[in-house]
């Protein structure tokens, strides 16, 4: 045991090394902005999706106009310091004190995925960080924002995303477009837990017989039982609270099973272009966590640049809230005019700022208005339910056959 | 039934994923923890023909075999070899090689991690349903599990009714005393961890067409194939068959009948209960 310990030692003072020659580097004196975020591990496949691509965007698109504005008019680059934190809550703690402390980061960028975030929430507020969450879905974020002053919260409350759910199926029902018999899954994860707690109650009052409710464990290789369970349950409608490697093993199952339902609705990686990639049109109809309104002119722009620096697309849901977060930050800097950091914090609060996501203002450092429930519709991911009534909204259709 | 053959195909892709790791820890006395990444190497492979050439994944075996067999080959005769040659007894090599490997994981992790990015990859390939006894299953598990029957038994017989098996075999049982016997110990070693390599490699070919994968997670595979090694009897390919087919029975046993939450729970219970009541595995042979 003692061997891997000084094995994973090793592998990190490695990895330090290979970044120090970076930041010895000495440009016209530019703002240093640290980054830790999943590049390896369980979450580093959403990352390389959501977050990274948009790291990049963001330092191109900000450089190429020649840097943040400063209160003397003066522009300062972004200089990026990059870690990976390989999914590991205590790799990422220790990135950040290596930013914080070591590096002497003028900022550091929130990290991806709810339990990194977490993790890192006290590191940032210790050392006086502004810490804009999106990757970071729970129902504690009132909390957290009353412990710590310089936090927001960006993409959502857990039961919001889950009570989107029950209710878009309890207007499909109301309408007559679907029956009443729904089966639930999750995986057995903090987030597919908490999702399937709050929605069973709604699913419930609203009158829905759950014909089918099982978890499974991460990384589960054979799906079968589970979609051949939900098949025999013979439901209405289908409702996974699934990570990206099981999004898509259900997805194909339930083709190869045939499961005939009229609403069908997978989580994270639903909004993802290779899902579309994956299934090309079968997938018309299928309801995901998130969206966004895909026809905006801010959201167009947006999918051409990241396509151009990045050579992938974003996805439908966080990609364009990550970039969003990175603007905020942005528009925080140069509206306080230089890299004091509770002046940025407090710019933060107090103002409002146009992002790719439309108008963003924090309420009790949280954005309010988002988008919780999507749909693929000929070959777009539209939001069709969000808290607050984001324009774009688009009515949800009944899915036919595979 | 559908269980019974659910778990038999599952039980399959085991066995495929174990035996690479079993040639190269039960001959070559090499605890290869980079198993499991030579296994995604194999995976990007078949997405790679697939998606950029699209050609069957399955074509995609021609050049995998052989290219993972080569690097194999090399990686022991390079990295593993000078091990071998300093290491004053089995337990001194294995944790030798548990180390290097360990650092070759991390290695490979970050060359896919270069080449190919860290995004999710995976592509629908024979994607439609087969009715099989009268329950349905995915064409591409249907055939992923036939080839996994066909390198298995290929394997077994190779080793249990060729010569070159039997030198095999005899390294497997005592590597000093086929030495006086006029086998080419190191020869043997070789071949048997390049071999090892190309079958995970092939497992990773055959697992592109259903498991969406990323460049980090061999280390699943890793972890599933050492336990089915250990339950299965260090160095005995037909313990490692028959141990991958119980867990994959146990799983969607439990799964479909218990709850799809218990999966890792019945599997880790069956590894427990082997080790407790035949800590030498299944065909195992007791350590002197």
């Amino acid at each position: 045991m003692n061997r891997r310990l000084l094995l994973k030692a090793l592998a990190t003072l490695a990895m330090a090394s290979g970044v120090a020659g970076f930041t010895t580097a000495h440009a016209s004196d530019p703002i240093r902005i640290g980054v830790s975020a999943p590049k390896t591990g369980p979450l580093a496949g959403g990352a390389a999706v959501t977050f990274w691509p948009n790291v990049q965007l963001w330092v191109s698109e900000v450089n190429k106009r020649g840097g943040l504005r400063m209160a003397d008019g003066s522009q300062r680059p972004i200089e990026m310091i990059e870690y990976d934190d390989r999914t590991d809550p205590a790799e990422a703690i220790r990135n950040i004190q290596r930013l914080a402390t070591t590096d002497r980061a003028d900022f550091i960028l929130a990290p991806y995925g709810t339990g990194l975030a977490l993790a890192a929430a006290p590191i940032f507020d210790r050392y006086g960080y502004p810490m804009i969450n999106v990757s970071a879905i729970t129902d504690q974020t009132q909390t957290l924002a009353q412990r710590y002053e310089r936090i927001f919260f960006t993409l959502g409350r857990t039961t919001d995303l889950a009570v989107a759910v029950a209710n878009v199926l309890t207007d499909m029902r109301n309408a007559g477009q679907i029956g009443n018999k729904v089966a639930l899954v999750n995986v057995a994860d903090a987030f597919g837990i908490e999702l399937a707690q709050a929605a069973r109650p709604i699913f419930q009052q609203n009158g829905f017989d759950i014909v089918f409710d099982r978890s499974y464990p991460p990384a589960t290789q054979d799906l079968s039982p589970v979609m051949r369970g939900v098949k025999s349950s013979n439901p209405d409608a289908f409702v996974a609270f699934s990570y990206p490697p099981d999004t898509f093993a259900l997805t194909e199952l339930a083709q190869i099973e045939n499961l005939d339902v009229k609403a069908f609705y997978t989580a994270v990686a639903t909004p993802f272009p290779s899902y579309a990639g994956r299934f090309g049109d079968k997938i018309n109809g299928v309801l995901g966590v998130g969206g966004v309104n895909p026809d905006s002119p801010e959201f167009l722009a947006y999918q051409k640049a990241h396509k151009e620096v990045s050579g992938a697309d974003p996805d439908y849901w966080a990609s364009a809230v990550t970039y969003a977060s990175f603007q905020v930050l942005e528009q925080a800097i140069e509206g306080a005019g230089g890299v004091d950091r509770g002046a940025v914090a407090d710019y933060i609060k107090q103002n409002s700022f146009e992002t790719v996501m439309g108008t963003w203002t924090f309420e009790n450092q949280e954005i309010q208005n988002f988008w919780t429930v999507g749909q693929w519709q000929n070959g777009k991911f539209y939001g069709v339910a969000s808290t607050g009534d984001l324009p774009g909204a688009v009515a949800p259709i009944v899915r036919q056959g595979w | 039934m559908e269980i019974i053959v659910t778990g038999i195909f599952l039980g399959g892709i085991y066995a495929l994923i174990a035996m690479g790791l079993s040639l190269q820890y039960g001959v070559a006395r090499i605890m290869n923890l980079a198993s499991g990444e030579m296994l995604v190497a194999g995976a990007f492979a078949g997405f790679w023909v697939y998606t950029a050439q699209s050609v069957s994944p399955y074509v995609a075996l021609l050049i995998v075999v052989p290219a993972a067999f080569a690097l194999n080959w090399l990686i022991y005769r390079y990295l593993m070899l000078p091990l071998v040659r300093r290491a004053k007894s089995r337990g001194h090599l294995e944790v030798d090689s548990i180390l290097a490997t360990f650092g070759l994981s991390f290695a490979m992790v970050g060359i896919m991690l270069a080449v190919f990015g860290g995004s999710f990859f995976n592509y629908s390939y024979l994607s439609q349903p087969v009715t099989l006894f009268g329950s349905i299953y995915g064409l591409n598990r249907v055939v992923a599990f036939s080839v996994a029957v066909l390198i298995c038994g290929l394997l077994w017989y190779g080793i249990n009714y060729t010569r070159h098996g039997m030198a095999i075999r005899a390294v497997s049982v005592d590597p000093d005393a086929a030495g006086l016997v006029a086998i080419n110990v190191t020869r043997v070693s070789t071949f048997a961890f390049a071999l090892g390599g190309a079958v995970a490699a092939t497992g990773g070919t055959l697992l592109s067409t259903f498991l969406t994968l990323d460049a980090s997670i061999g280390i699943i595979f890793t972890m599933k194939a050492l336990v089915i090694v250990i339950m299965g009897g260090v160095g005995d390919i037909r313990g490692a068959i028959v141990a991958a087919l119980a867990l994959g029975l146990a799983e969607t046993f439990v799964a479909t009948v218990i709850d799809p939450g218990l999966t890792l729970a019945a599997a880790y219970l069956l590894f427990i209960l082997i080790l407790l009541f035949r800590p030498q595995g299944l065909f195992g042979r007791r350590t002197s």
